[in-house]
């Protein structure tokens, strides 16, 4: 079936309109200059409905939601609350009416705790004390599946707790529209699991929940009605009884997805030996590492968020001190990050935003590896980057509308491409890479995988920390994983399956 | 000795009121460099209000008039974005300008009936632990306190960030004004063009000197206090030029942040904020 017959078995589903919906947006157009990042869309969602959004990376979905939310004004069309035309100006306006907003990058105050961050959703007495505050949170948060230490500071927290942190703060508003844009992107399946149940149970109550998501399980799992942006327009919508996996691929990227690669067997030179390695961090260390990579090898690690698996991959790139023998291409190696990089060390962060400089261009934030190279004689030379930025712009897809376009005005699924460019141009002989498919698209995400399997097929060695089993499991010739900062194997691919590496990560054996 | 302790604390409330003004709205993530000329305007009208209707309504009009040049540093800081260290630069000068003009025709006029210094500098510490519980128990410390932070954030949790940022301005200006008022109407019952002295830009210093935390301020004020005294007691008798200690202040702001180290100021201090940006 070509996607031709596959929007129009769409139509069906488009023809009808919600008896009484919660939410409706009608016409919706944003532009930002010459962008069109949202054009006439027309959506609804009923009380205790999931209605997911799927679409390419800049396909315009945080677009959507961020008008939802009161944070850009849309140029045209207009808001339905209820029935009743609202016009939301301010994410205050917005939760005052109700909808609240989980966004696809955790927005936190880090020197904060998590209970003052939550406390900032709830309405609260002029004056309270801290005691009295934790106190009542704890009352709220009591038995929560996505609970969190209440009086950590947020700097200390893993990506996923940060993102728990989120959520918990958009639920305690007991809002009515849920709008959350990739909530799952650094869970755990167990955390994502005890989400959704959340979402479930709070679906009886009547609450209406826009879900944006690239993983298309999850989506298939939660969602009610499925709609499909493409560059700013919605291009379908079919009901979950109607969808399969391959026809929502097809309406997002316009093909199938090829069948997972295979990966080539590593060869005998050793690239990488790590000896009783241990990282001090806050909580547990990261202890007892010890294993050696071979060029061409993909060693997978897989753990709970906050196990260690950052600061692992941290003081491999040099960004953090530890203890213990590492000896790369059988050299000492040198704790220097810009020196690690010479030696041909690439990382892929955790958090997007350690990965750029937002307020840089595209061109510059993809030079920031190579820029010495770009200064012969001490002056940057920007036509020489902007051509190289161009090149791989196109090599990678990312969608800007200029090498000039500061990285924050980019989606966040074309700001992690930014990222994978940059540390993989040049063939790095070690790749250090956490989630390196963190928000990208279902088509993206199998151009990514094709680019690290280059890689490995040249030699390679990769290091790969993801939550995503499957993931794991297809691209990795071993795998380990991290137990409260212990590590657990590595064991080989053939050895492991997903319950395998699940006890590995909850029970810390093999 | 007692009597040095006495000058300290005296001399130290003009900067510890200003200091405590201008932290409140650094701690909400503007700063305000204006401080010198809002306190030699309000000094002023508190003077002529002091003079021709009753000090105690004196006081009054000066922190009135702090709150308004706060406010009045919010439309370009806040509303209009623009840099924060030329508005407030721009409102020194103005604020020292203004009060010059105007007050030629008091210069030289004593109060009869000066307030006792003791009571405001008893209400400068007042202020210092209200304002220390207004940051850390407060609802409002919450929001100023992510504002300063990361506005971005408190946007999407709903809190108004222009609203919260031309709210400490106001009570930071009042606080600043009252310093003002509090120099004109009872350390020196009188109005002389430039009276403020420095005081102001000092008050800036001592925000760092404090690490944003309104207790310290007190003793960082004191200990201004203190050196100026010595200063004053000091001069002639020793062989150590007058301007070396005036510099006294500054270095030792250096010498505590270089020691220090770790003073940590507000992470957004300084930046406009503009939604989708
Ligand atoms: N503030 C902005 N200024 C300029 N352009 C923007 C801005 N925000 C978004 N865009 C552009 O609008 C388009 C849609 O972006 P949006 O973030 O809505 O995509 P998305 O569907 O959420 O993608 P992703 O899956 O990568 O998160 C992109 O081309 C993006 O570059
Ligand atoms: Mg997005």
């Amino acid at each position: 079936m070509g996607v031709r017959e596959a929007l129009a078995r769409t139509w069906y589903s488009q023809g009808r309109a919600l008896a009484r919906p919660m939410l409706k947006l009608e016409n919706i157009t944003k532009r930002f200059g010459p962008v069109v990042a949202n054009r006439r869309i027309t959506l609804e969602v009923a009380p205790g409905e999931v209605l997911a959004l799927l679409g390419e990376n800049g396909a315009g979905k945080t677009t959507l939601v961020s008008i939802l939310y009161g944070l850009y004004a849309p140029d045209e069309g207009r808001i339905l609350l209820q029935g009743k035309e609202v016009r939301i100006h301010s994410p205050k306006e917005a939760q005052r009416l109700g909808i609240a907003l989980v966004p696809q990058h955790p927005e936190l105050i880090e020197a904060h705790t998590v209970a003052e961050n939550l406390a900032l959703g709830l309405d609260l007495p002029p004056v309270f004390s801290r005691r009295a505050l934790v106190r009542r949170l704890a009352k709220l948060l009591e038995g929560h599946p996505l609970g969190v230490d209440l009086e950590a500071p947020v700097a200390r927290l893993s990506a996923g707790e940060k993102q728990r942190v989120e959520l918990l703060r958009a639920l305690l508003n007991r809002p009515k529209v849920l709008i959350l844009d990739e909530p799952t992107s650094v869970l755990t399946p167990k955390e994502a699991e005890a989400l959704f149940q959340e979402i479930r149970r709070l679906k009886g109550l009547g609450l209406s929940v826009i879900f944006i998501s690239h993983k298309l399980d999850e989506v298939l799992a939660i969602a009610d009605r499925i709609a499909v942006l493409r560059a700013g327009e919605k291009v379908g919508e079919v009901l979950r009884q109607e969808a399969d996996k391959d026809l929502l691929v097809r309406l997002m990227v316009g093909r199938s997805l090829a069948p997972p690669p295979k990966v080539p067997p590593p060869r005998a030179e050793v690239v990488l030996e790590v000896e009783d390695l241990l990282v001090p961090r806050h909580g547990f260390p990261v202890q007892g590492v010890s294993f050696a990579l071979r060029a061409g090898e993909v060693l997978g690690i897989a753990g709970v968020a906050g196990s260690g698996q950052a600061e692992l991959l941290q003081a491999l790139a040099g960004l953090r001190p530890f203890q213990g023998r590492v000896r790369f291409l059988g050299e000492a190696w040198p704790q220097d990050p810009a020196r690690l990089f010479a030696l041909g060390v690439a990382h892929i962060p955790e958090e997007r935003s350690m990965g750029v400089v937002e307020g840089m261009s595209v061109a510059e934030n993809l030079a920031l590896r190579t820029y010495r190279r770009l200064a012969p004689r001490g002056l940057l030379d920007y036509r020489i980057m902007e051509k190289e930025a161009e090149a791989l712009i196109g090599r990678y897809g990312i969608r800007t509308p200029s090498p000039r376009t500061p990285v924050r005005f980019l989606s966040g699924g074309n700001v992690q491409k930014v990222i994978l460019a940059r540390e993989l141009r040049g063939g790095p002989r070690l790749l250090l890479a956490m989630h390196p498919t963190y928000g990208v698209d279902v088509g993206a995400a199998e151009e990514v995988y094709e680019r690290i399997l280059d890689l490995v097929r040249g030699g390679s060695a990769v290091l790969l920390v993801s939550e995503d089993l499957d993931e794991i499991l297809s691209l990795s010739h071993r795998v380990a994983a991290l137990y409260h900062g212990r590590f657990v194997g590595p064991i080989s691919r053939e050895e492991a399956d997903r319950e395998r590496l699940g006890r590995m990560m909850t029970e810390g054996r093999v | 000795m007692e009597e040095a302790l006495l000058r300290a604390v005296l001399f130290g409330t003009p900067l510890l009121l200003a200091g405590l003004g201008a932290l409140l709205s650094e701690r909400g993530g503007v700063v305000n460099l204006g401080v010198e000329g809002m306190m030699a305007l309000s000094a002023l009208v508190a003077f002529a209000v002091g003079l021709q209707v009753h000090p105690a309504l004196g006081v009054l009009a000066g922190m009135g008039v702090g709150s308004l040049l706060g406010l009045f540093l919010g439309v370009f800081a806040v509303s209009l974005r623009a840099n924060q260290f030329v508005a407030g630069l721009a409102l020194a000068a103005l604020g020292l300008g203004a009060s010059g003009l105007l007050g030629k025709r008091y210069e030289g006029t004593p109060l009869p009936n000066p307030l006792p210094e003791g009571m405001l500098a008893m209400l400068a510490l007042i202020l210092a632990l209200g304002l220390h519980l207004l940051l850390s128990r407060t609802r409002f410390g919450l929001y100023l306190r992510s504002v300063g932070e990361n506005p971005k954030a408190a946007d999407l949790f709903g809190v108004s960030v222009d609203g919260v940022r031309y709210l400490a301005l106001a009570l930071g200006g009042g606080m600043i004004g009252l310093a003002g008022a509090y120099l004109s109407l009872a350390y020196r019952p009188s109005w002389t063009d430039g009276m403020t002295a420095g005081l102001g830009w000092v008050a800036i210093a001592l925000v760092i000197l404090a690490a944003w935390q309104p207790l310290r301020a007190i003793f960082g004020a004191y200990l201004f206090g203190l050196l100026f005294f010595l200063q004053f007691r000091l001069q002639g008798s020793v062989p150590i030029p007058s301007e070396a200690f005036a510099a006294m202040p500054y270095l030792l702001v250096i010498l505590v942040l270089a020691l220090s180290g770790r003073a940590r100021a507000p992470k957004a201090l300084g930046q406009p904020f503009d939604r989708g940006r």
